[in-house]
């Protein structure tokens, strides 16, 4: 029973701050929903058992990803956003589609068979992935792919270099 | 009474469908940076839902890797932000438009 008060709390939590990403009009607003969103995904992750996921969802999310935007935001003193029209078939065509599909997607993900099958076989469980059993696959079946990402991280400074210098 | 999996599905649905209307709709280039995390999130929602309701261990190594990535565009697409400010002393994406037909 606790666990479904806390899964409604986070989600509506999440989906509220979602909302007022797309309702507030300055960057800072929007920035600070987002982190709403991110910490209420890392509760439910917990609720989920996925403890060492849920730590860094906070930590490189929340914490390292969400502080370089709001420095960004800081930097570039990133005022009211203007709006502008849409064109008439964005409005008249493109926004019905968009809620149709989302419509859609909602109503396939909580009437499909795959999602009943999941709900009755396996939703029962209550202990967690240890971070250990984590680590193991992590470290033996994903091994390449983790030594990959290490380049991925390096090209990825070397190009924020190369971006920021100031005379290229 | 045990949360079934389809309930995160669900969310994670709706988390992403907010997600790109957040895309399609802001004009400033940061927030449209921030839609696509979220949208990184919705999916890494479902990740550890279906390793959870698998058992696997597998869905959360590739959230792992998702998160990684999200990282790395983050610094790199934050770069290209402040260089469009620089050179554009705008952040509004329509002004962005000299690639344009």
């Amino acid at each position: 029973m606790v666990a479904v008060i806390v899964f409604f709390a986070c989600a509506l939590l999440a989906v509220t701050g979602a909302i007022l990403l797309i309702l507030s009009r300055e960057p800072i607003h929007s920035a600070l929903s987002l982190i709403l969103v991110m910490v209420s995904l890392a509760i439910l992750y917990l609720l989920l058992g996925a403890e060492f996921i849920s730590a860094i969802q906070i930590i490189v999310y929340a914490g390292a990803v969400m502080v370089l935007f709001v420095f960004v935001i800081m930097l570039l003193n990133a005022g009211v956003e203007e709006r502008t029209d849409f064109s008439k078939f964005a409005k008249f065509v493109g926004l019905p589609l968009g809620f149709f599909l989302l419509f859609e997607v909602a109503r396939w993900l909580y009437t499909s068979r795959a999602g009943s099958v999941i709900t009755h076989g396996a939703g029962t469980v209550t202990q967690g992935f240890s971070t250990r059993t984590l680590s193991a696959e992590l470290f033996q079946q994903y091994l390449f792919n983790f030594e990959a990402t290490s380049i991925l991280i390096l090209i990825a400074i070397l190009g924020a270099l190369v971006l920021a210098r100031k005379n290229p | 009474m045990i949360v079934p999996v389809s309930y995160y599905l669900v969310l994670s649905g709706v988390l992403f469908g907010l997600g790109v209307v957040a895309f399609i709709f802001k004009r400033n280039v940061i927030t449209i940076f921030m839609s696509i995390e979220l949208m990184l999130n919705a999916v890494n929602l479902a990740f550890v839902a279906f390793a959870r309701a698998h058992r696997q261990l597998d869905g959360l190594v590739f959230v792992f890797f998702v998160i990684v990535v999200a990282a790395a565009e983050a610094a790199v697409g934050l770069a290209i932000v402040i260089m469009m400010a620089q050179n554009r002393e705008s952040l509004n994406v329509e002004r962005v438009d000299q690639l344009k037909f």
